[in-house]
């Protein structure tokens, strides 16, 4: 078992983008003004790019759009997941991040959606990883790599489980024990069995989502692996691609 | 079987065909999430092939993809 000390303040750690904003989208050349990009969905978005590509008031105006756009989208996710006393905070923060995300990649915006669209998925994702990082703060993550346990012995309806279950759920419970690594087992229990926020376990153990999400898709790669050996699951045909 | 154990089950087990990763996923997503609303979630996932499985086995971006939905719907 392996406890991680959560941080005393959120705010007092290192500024971390989360791994999936920081991974920037393929890009396809820089979209400005003079040359934009031929797929752009609607003349909405190409006046976007434009402005956003200009300098001195045009450009600073679609800034201050840009940032109420991405204001009204992040509060707009915060209340969909349950109001906090903090709400507007955590919403200029997120609204914010995700403004200078979007700035900072606007080249590669390709047009496959409006651009709209585009930049509601970064206020998004700041709204949610912040919410996710508030609601986890103060709080331990224990790493424990034997949380199956608890699954498979406390269910009181397990008894009256069907054979092939109860024979697949005790299968599980020795794969994960027998093929994976601690560090497999400690991650797929911890964000499986635990509900612990895949953000909130990268950030606490210093790592990045896609980095963990990896090894959490490995694990399961392996547990279906050696379920499918079993007879118990189909042949496994998963893949990250 | 209880309906929580079945689904800490799939949880854990995770989504059976290939998948994106978290990064394609936040790659693609508004391209997906405007296909789906448009066209389907048949031909988003053409369209984005692995994107409906990522999505089964990642909660946060499965809720970060919830979101633009519900974003996009309510703007109408």
């Amino acid at each position: 078992m392996l406890s991680t000390a959560p941080p005393e303040d959120a705010a007092a750690l290192p500024a971390r983008r989360p791994a999936v904003a920081a991974v920037a989208v393929a890009s396809v050349g820089a979209v400005t003004a003079a040359q934009p990009a031929p797929a752009f969905p609607d003349a909405d978005s190409t006046a976007w790019v434009a402005a956003l590509g200009a300098t001195g008031p045009a450009h600073e105006a679609a800034v201050e759009r840009l940032h109420a756009l991405l204001l009204r989208a992040a509060r707009f996710e915060l209340r969909r997941r349950g109001a906090h006393a903090d709400l507007d905070d955590l919403a200029h923060q997120a609204a914010h991040d995700a403004l200078v995300a979007i700035l900072a990649k606007l080249h590669t915006y390709r047009g496959q959606s409006r651009f709209t669209t585009w930049a509601y998925k970064f206020a998004l994702l700041e709204a949610g990883v912040k919410a996710r990082r508030r609601a986890w703060q103060g709080r331990e993550v224990v790493l424990d790599d034997d949380g199956w346990a608890l699954v498979a012995t406390g269910d009181a309806d397990a008894p009256a489980a069907g054979a092939e279950m109860a024979e697949l759920l005790h299968a599980t419970g020795e794969a994960i024990r027998a093929v994976l690594t601690p560090h497999q087992r400690a991650v797929l229990v911890a964000i499986t069995l635990q509900d612990v926020p895949i953000d909130v376990l990268a950030e606490r153990l210093g790592t990045t989502r896609g980095a963990l999400y990896k090894t959490l898709h490995d694990a399961r790669r392996k547990l279906r692996a050696q379920l499918a050996l079993q007879g118990l699951l189909p042949a496994a045909e998963g893949g990250e691609r | 079987m209880s309906d929580q154990v079945s689904r800490r089950l799939a949880g854990v087990l995770g989504p059976a065909g290939p998948e994106v990763t978290c990064e394609a996923c936040f790659e693609h997503l508004d391209r997906y999430a405007e296909l789906e609303r448009a066209q389907g979630g048949a031909a988003a996932e053409a369209a984005v092939p692995g994107m409906h499985a990522h999505l089964e086995g990642c909660p946060a971006c499965a809720e970060e993809h919830e979101g633009l939905l519900a974003l996009l719907a309510a703007d109408g």
